[in-house]
């Protein structure tokens, strides 16, 4: 019995990888598995050369390993492209009489998954022949195939979902019978972990949840998937969504609704957070309350569009031009994504601030085991809205001494509602005065920031003062508590919330560590600067990968055994 | 409703003689006419000139970003369907630095009326070449004369299907008002560009200019005539003022069904489940 097996399902673009891998992650999962699933593609519809791996485990799984154990490829470029991810003892599936491959190398394993998806009714059956011989190999019996296959495939219609069935199990019978020395048995039992979710739709159902009945934005990868689960939920939830002309116009039209008063948020990565700017900053001056996320990839410029990093740390925390108080999120699971969603809708609107939240694509679109979210948690607050009755009718931007003032809504009983990009008085209309000047910017960046400081979301802490303690934000949670539980003496501290900076907490997880190493994906170690900013303490050095891939365990495992981790 | 209702006490920062006042006096006239409170509309403009009329009047306003007015009236539109939404944005604003969301915003057909200052000149910058200059006009920064063809808005808005399209003249207040009650009542987008004279920046493009220039469509032009509005718009010699083109179709809202919903505004935060989505994902 193994405790734990990692399965790449790799091919070109348009094979069915993806489905293939959904249904490998539910047959693990339903099975008392736990499992974690990175998606690896390239920037094409068609074509190349992408990738699915599940690791499915005994016990929960929270990171990608690198070496694969079974690696099926559905076309000969697949092959080439990935043998060399195969684990020691590992094994390679592979339709030598389809890719015209000769000589089979030790551990490549042949299979007529062509011929079993032709008897079927034609290739494209090949991922279900595909999972089949995947199930032969790893479960004690069809049924939990044949349930991902239903799952997978019946919105299609139960034609399609039969024909996949049959696919399916021609590739577990032809398993079954042929290859049944190389089984890998796969311990389990049933747990309560029965959600199968990505960051992105993680975040969605956080927003819905929240109240967010207003979504614009421009598809970009990787944060389009926020946009495709909100879209599915619109009617149901009383929700518009629109697709914007452009990224400034997304964030307009979600400033431009919420200053009329429903929740609203857009989202966007690199490129189109950058034309988003001038209108964060127009929340800020407004105090209109605004919800972004930022998916990040790499970049500079278009980069990796389908890849993932953690470059934009700094941009997020100083974007948008003039002073102003911000919130940014850094949710690390997507436990995490769904609670910072309905967190920064709360946040954004009782301070009247812009509130990010920072994902990348490692975490929007790897796909993790969890348990039911507490959907109670984080309930709408939505701060300072005045009340007719309660009073003389303040002024819009009235000052206060948390800064905060009540808000009111055009059309809405209660005095008129007033913004302004342009400086201005209590009253909200524009004004030249030095003295307005200096309070309303005091107001908008001071008071609100030390109420926001006041509110930042504890770091995840474990085995604070250990020898070695990892730091790390976003997407690198799960890598981390891996790494730490198996490493000897190390422990880690997640933010996930990076501003305000929660400087005391994380000097007092560090107090009396031997060595502290930040974890990030970028080339510059920007959370070790923050650090060294924000408490003083300068991080002995970072572990840092940049080549648009995510921490692997074996990545980080192999930086902690080298006696300085350099800035690779 | 009396045109005293939309009196804003903000000191106006307007040139003496500037287009802008006759501009402000039709739509406070249109206002009154409409009947509607303060309460129930909504200003919203982008940077400018014109865009400091919010200041000016007393509504709600929305004074956002140079170019981005559009964006922000249509989501608030969105957000309640019930307010009436007036933008008022210049000749820069709406068709230079919003031109993407000029375009996009009549394929969107919200209901919003969008009153374009259009002085053919940029005042609040100081003198340059505005989308809607004259060839030759001389500026600081076209000493030699402007080059660039102008931009044609009645003709832009008619060929991207605009229901609404209209234009008036900052000196006839008159029918400029009428013209902007028309628009309000159009359901969709509709457009108003009105010449505006700068007193200070355009000495091409003067009150005499125009006067020579502009005159009334009588009622002999069909408005729901497409290639007659077409025609209409191509003038270059004559300028005609009133609507050029007015047919319904649907809008924003009975098209993405906000009609049938309440208001986003009014919808319960409280008590969202959350479960049968979450349910989804098992």
């Amino acid at each position: 019995m193994n405790s734990e097996i990692n399965i790449r399902i790799t091919g070109e673009a348009g094979q069915g990888i993806v489905a293939a891998g959904m249904m490998l992650c539910r047959m693990y999962k339903d099975s008392g598995r736990h499992v974690f699933a990175i998606q690896d593609y390239m920037s094409r519809i068609r074509g190349g050369t992408n990738f699915f791996q599940v690791r499915a485990a005994a016990g929960p799984v929270y990171a990608p390993r690198e070496k694969a154990d079974i690696v099926i490829a559905l076309d000969k470029e697949a092959v080439e492209a990935n043998m060399a991810a195969l684990a020691p003892g590992g094994l390679l599936v592979l339709d030598a009489e389809k890719f015209g491959i000769k000589g089979l190398k030790e551990g490549w394993l042949d299979a007529p998954v062509y011929a079993l998806a032709q008897e079927t009714g034609g290739p494209i059956y090949a991922n279900s022949v595909a999972l089949g011989i995947i199930a032969a190999l790893t479960c004690e019996s069809f049924d939990d195939a044949g349930r991902a296959v239903d799952r997978e495939f019946s919105a299609k219609g139960g034609e399609v979902a039969a024909k996949n069935r049959q696919a399916a199990r021609k590739g577990y019978e032809h398993a079954a019978k042929n290859m049944k020395d190389c089984a890998f048995r796969l311990a389990g039992a049933p747990h309560k972990s029965d959600l199968l979710l990505a960051g992105n739709e993680a975040l969605a159902l956080g927003a819905i949840s929240a109240g967010c009945k207003f979504y614009s934005a421009y598809p970009m990868s990787p944060s389009t998937g926020i946009m495709n689960t909100v879209a599915d939920y619109a009617a149901r939830y009383g929700i518009i969504v629109e697709q914007a002309e452009d990224e400034i116009a997304a964030v307009n039209m979600a400033v431009g609704a919420s200053f009329a008063g429903v929740r609203a948020m857009t989202s966007s990565s690199g490129g189109g957070f950058a034309l988003m700017c001038e209108g964060l900053s127009l929340a800020a001056m407004t105090e209109t309350p605004l919800v972004i996320a930022v998916v990040m990839r790499p970049g500079p410029a278009t980069g990796f569009p389908t890849r993932t990093a953690q470059e934009d740390l700094e941009f997020a925390l100083h974007a948008g031009h003039g002073e102003f108080a911000r919130a940014v999120y850094t949710p690390g699971s997507p436990e995490e994504c769904f609670l910072a969603a309905k967190r920064a809708f709360n946040t954004a609107e009782r301070f009247q601030v812009p509130a990010l939240i920072l994902s990348d694509q490692h975490l929007a679109e790897s796909l993790i085991n969890i348990e039911f979210p507490d959907a109670s948690a984080e309930p709408p607050d939505r701060g300072r809205i005045f009340i007719p009755g309660s009073g003389p009718e303040p002024d819009r931007y009235a000052y206060s001494a948390d800064g905060v003032s009540a808000r009111a809504f055009p059309g809405k009983p209660g005095p008129l509602a007033v913004a302004d990009s342009d400086e201005h008085g209590p009253e909200g209309h524009i004004t030249e005065s030095a003295e307005v000047r200096t309070r309303m910017t005091q107001k908008r960046l001071h008071l609100k920031l030390a109420g926001l400081a006041k509110e930042t979301l504890p770091p995840t802490v474990v085995n604070p003062g250990a020898a070695t303690m990892l730091c790390g934000f976003g997407s690198t949670l799960g890598v981390m508590r891996e790494t730490c539980a198996a490493a000897k003496d190390a422990g880690f501290i997640h933010f996930s919330q990076v501003w305000p900076f929660p400087a005391e907490a994380a000097l007092a997880a560090l107090k009396g560590a031997g060595r502290v190493l930040t974890v990030e994906n970028n080339a510059s170690g920007q959370l070790a600067r923050l650090m060294l900013r924000e408490t003083g303490l300068k991080p002995a050095g970072s572990i840092l990968r940049y080549d648009g891939r995510p921490f692997t365990l074996e990545w980080v495992s192999a930086a902690l055994e080298k006696e300085a981790p350099v800035w690779r | 409703m009396e045109i005293k209702d939309f009196h804003s006490a903000d000191p106006v920062a307007w040139c003496p003689g500037c287009g802008n006042f006759g501009i402000q006096a039709a739509l406070k006239t249109a206002l009154a006419k409409l009947g509607k409170e303060p309460r129930d509309l909504l200003l919203v403009s982008g940077i400018g000139q014109a865009a400091k009329m919010p200041h000016y009047i007393k509504a709600n306003f929305f004074n956002g970003l140079h170019g981005r007015s559009l964006p922000a009236a249509a989501a608030a539109k969105i957000a309640d369907r019930e307010l009436t939404v007036i933008v008022t944005t210049g000749d820069g604003d709406c068709y230079g630095e919003g031109g993407n969301h000029f375009i996009h915003n009549i394929r969107r057909n919200v209901d919003l009326t969008v009153i374009v200052h259009d002085n053919q000149i940029y005042g609040l910058t100081k003198g340059q070449a505005s989308p809607t200059s004259e060839p030759g006009l001389k500026t600081k920064i076209q000493p030699g004369g402007v080059i660039l063809a102008p931009f044609p808005p009645l003709e832009t808005a008619l060929a991207l299907g605009c229901g609404f399209v209209a234009r008036g003249y900052a000196a006839e207040r008159e029918h400029l008002s009428e013209l902007i009650l028309a628009g309000i009542k159009h359901k969709g987008f509709s457009l108003i560009d009105v010449f505006q004279p700068c007193v200070s920046f355009n000495k091409l493009n003067t009150y005499e200019w125009y006067a020579k220039r502009v005159y009334k469509v009588g009622t002999e032009h069909d408005v729901a005539d497409k290639a007659a509005a077409m025609a209409l718009a191509a003038q270059r010699e004559r300028l005609p003022l009133g609507v050029i083109y007015c047919k319904a179709k649907p809008s924003y809202e009975e098209l993405s069904g906000l009609d049938g919903m309440q208001p986003l505004v009014d919808a319960n935060l409280d008590n969202i489940d959350i479960g049968p989505a979450l349910a989804d994902f098992r």
